[in-house]
């Protein structure tokens, strides 16, 4: 733990954050997107916007997995689970996310046999173990999981294991930006860029972000410091009216990413035409599907789902959230019908969605002070 | 922040310091069981409206009963214990089923008299399994010095049980004179912590075997009385004790600081977790405030007998790992805050659900 405590000195964020506000041009305010949830679980649960300026807003991106599938896919997750053959896998933040038919951990209380594993892989031995069952795997993820994904797919292919498939749900994250910026409601300074996904694609598929629309991006790691540097890092490019692509993260990740990983989706899965984001609506080449050599693992081909397109439930404003057009709290049901024991939205279920972290983290508000300094 | 953020925030704290009037769940789920909000609401929506009475209501660990002699009170409590697997490093069900209740008597203020235990067996669990486990009922209630006092057994079906399942329920004696409850807390008290914080769930959770992870991580679970009574014994400044267990520290400090109508402060970097549970939790993505202790005690001290207490813990081998953990304040009512080390502050709110891993 040595290694994560040193990421959390207190007297060296107390520093940076000395350099940040020193950073802040008299009139100006600065809206900055963190794209990934980590980075703002991380945020929320180290009270890091504490620290900044008053000048300084940190906007929440859709870097939220969970997030952002939409709820006609979470409706297609429940149907296969409730066949009777089958034992649906899942990661836990999926357990709780609201469809129309309610959630996977209401469908397991009704009788799904649905369980929560921590790696696909788990999922594969749940088939080695149980010949008479199928067992579905609800694969979801930026580049992040995917490679996990593939890998276990291959496994399960020189196996032979023929009780297993993926119900794929994969997204990459550029097409999800575009759609960002081109977004005419929203006007950002810069970008946190996602740290996880970048281990996987590098931080070459971001220069599109300075080149095309002038706009700093900072890759950074999950740790409070990191993104606090990552910050200052921002500062430092539109003081200086730079606009580049800049890694804070370069004890992990590289500029190329990792080709291993890249070559093992590239093997697997293949981009879909268009996939609906929650929030964003369809977006063109955003989302992976397994190729056609891997269609005996493909549920969405082993059993007949409806694929409908499902609206949000009308009070749900997790779009805007998504988007970072509003801030958490300024949703209409943020708080009172929607909350994280009975959520509407997803942005409340995972602990990376915004309003989850604000809601169990932020909800002292912003620059309430340190407590101690004001009642002693 | 806004006079509009401000607005919604005073809206939902007005709202969760309600009671539950209404469980909308149409089943039940795993979360309802996790000692967290839902459990709370299920308890305070379903079973009180059917059940309320005065020993009851108080939704203490232990009921107490005013005896005719003025002797004191008999605090009488009652769990029941579905872990899995039953075998953990550092313990296994029956010693927890020993522990527990005596500890749910012990944090009432309670000297433990005697327990009762109930088994439900699963039809086909070996006979020298069972026999292994009464010997460890056996040896933990000799080792806590509290006799297994009546009990009773039953058999389900193979399938409907896991293996087995052990209910205890005991009974102690409060001393007269002693008045421990939320209400009494006020501001400037204390919040100590009699070791370090999730142990139990951690070993469970690795020693289920289902995360390739693996650590000396050893369950906490251990008798409290005698601890606690050290503790009564030096100092009349001790307001209200429980024993963090489901929901972990954070559900614990939350019931109490809506108890009293107060906030409780804590500071991050004076939290006892030991490096090796840490660094589950990191992996995992779970907080150590929300995960499962076995045997361990939050007490709210007056402020002047801070030391004095600190040190009585410390004095007994359950307590070595004792720490001043926060301190309790007037503002903002009814929530439980966190001082990072990192210099920010946060909220730390019931556990809502199961504490589920992070997957990126």
């Amino acid at each position: 733990m040595k290694h994560v405590t040193e990421y959390r000195s207190g007297r060296v964020a107390a520093g940076l954050a000395e350099r940040i506000a020193a950073l802040v041009e008299p009139g100006r305010t600065y809206k900055l997107m963190e794209v990934c949830g980590g980075h703002t679980h991380a945020i929320y649960r180290h009270g890091l916007e504490d620290l900044l300026p008053a000048e300084i807003e940190l906007v929440h991106g859709p870097g939220c997995p969970v997030c952002v599938i939409p709820m006609g896919r979470q409706d297609d997750a429940i149907a296969i689970a409730e066949r009777r053959e089958v034992i649906f896998t899942t990661f836990g933040d999926m357990l709780r996310v609201p469809s129309s038919r309610g959630s996977l951990l209401e469908a397991k209380a009704r009788g799904a046999d649905v369980r929560m594993v921590y790696s696909p892989l788990d999922a594969l031995r749940i088939a080695r173990e149980n010949p008479d069952r199928e067992i579905v795997f609800f694969a979801i993820g930026f580049e992040t999981t995917a490679p996990s994904t593939a890998i276990t797919l291959l496994r399960a292919r020189a196996e032979g294991i023929g009780n297993f498939s993926m119900f794929c749900n994969h997204v990459v994250v550029v097409p999800a930006l575009r759609a960002i910026l081109e977004s005419p409601d929203l006007a950002l300074d810069g970008f946190v860029g996602p740290g996880h996904v970048s281990t996987i694609i590098g931080t070459r598929p971001y220069e599109f972000i300075a080149r095309e629309h002038g706009k700093p991006v900072v890759v950074s790691g999950f740790e409070p410091l990191d993104i606090l540097q990552s910050i200052h890092m921002l500062m430092a490019q539109l003081a200086d009216r730079r606009c580049e692509v800049e890694n804070q993260y370069q004890r992990v990740v590289r500029e190329e990413g990792n080709p291993v990983a890249l070559r093992v989706i590239a093997e697997t899965m293949e981009l879909r035409e268009t996939f609906e984001w929650r929030g964003l609506g369809f977006i063109p080449q955003s989302a992976m599907k397994l190729r056609p050599e891997f269609e005996q693992f493909d549920a969405e081909i082993c059993y007949p789902l409806a694929g409908a397109r499902v609206a949000d439930p009308k009070a749900c404003q997790c779009g805007e959230v998504l988007k970072g057009v509003i801030r958490p709290w300024e949703c209409k049901v943020f708080g009172t019908a929607c909350t994280p024991e009975r959520p509407i939205g997803t942005c409340m279920v995972s602990s990376e969605g915004a309003c989850a972290a604000y809601y169990n983290y932020g909800r002292l508000g912003r620059r309430s002070g340190r407590v101690a300094a004001e009642s002693s | 922040m806004d006079e509009r953020e401000r607005d919604v925030l005073e809206r939902i704290e007005a709202r969760r310091r309600r009671s539950a009037h209404r469980l909308l769940d149409a089943n039940i789920t795993l979360a309802h069981g996790a000692g967290g909000r839902s459990t709370q609401a299920l308890v305070e929506a379903l079973f009180l409206p059917e059940l309320t009475n005065d020993l009851l209501s108080p939704l203490s660990d232990s009921a107490l009963i005013e005896l005719d002699s003025g002797a004191g009170r008999l605090a009488f409590s009652t769990d029941s214990y579905v872990v899995r697997p039953l075998r953990f490093p550092g313990g296994d069900i029956a010693e927890l089923a020993v522990n527990g209740t005596i500890n749910d008597l012990a944090v009432s203020g309670a000297r433990p008299l005697c327990l009762s235990a109930a088994f439900i067996l699963e039809e086909g669990l070996p006979t020298a399994e069972l026999a292994r486990f009464a010997a460890s009922l056996g040896a933990a209630a000799a080792a806590a010095g509290v006799p297994i006092a009546t009990g009773d057994t039953k058999v389900v079906e193979r399938g409907k049980a896991d293996g087995l399942y052990i209910c205890t329920s005991g009974v102690g004696v409060v001393g007269a004179g002693l008045e421990l409850s939320p209400a009494a807390i006020s501001s400037g008290d204390r919040v100590l912590l009699s070791g370090t914080i999730g142990d139990h769930g951690m070993a469970v959770l690795v020693a289920r075997g289902e995360l390739e992870l693996e650590g000396a991580i050893e369950s906490d679970t251990a008798p409290l009385h005698e601890l606690v009574a050290g503790l009564l014994a030096t100092t009349d400044g001790v307001r209200c004790m429980r024993d963090p267990t489901r929901g972990g520290l954070a559900t614990t400090l939350n019931e109490l600081a809506r108890s009293a109508g107060l906030s409780i402060v804590l500071d991050e970097g004076a939290l006892p977790v030991r490096p090796a549970v840490a660094g589950a939790c990191e992996i995992l993505g779970i907080d150590p405030l929300y995960v499962a202790n076995e045997g361990k005690l939050v007490a709210i001290v007056a402020p002047e007998a801070t030391d004095a207490a600190l040190a009585a813990m410390r004095a007994h081998r359950f307590g070595r790992d004792a720490a001043v953990i926060g301190e309790v304040r007037s503002e903002p009512p009814g929530m439980v805050v966190l001082e990072t080390s990192f210099g920010g502050t946060r909220v730390v709110d019931m556990l809502a659900g199961d504490p589920l891993p992070r997957i990126c």
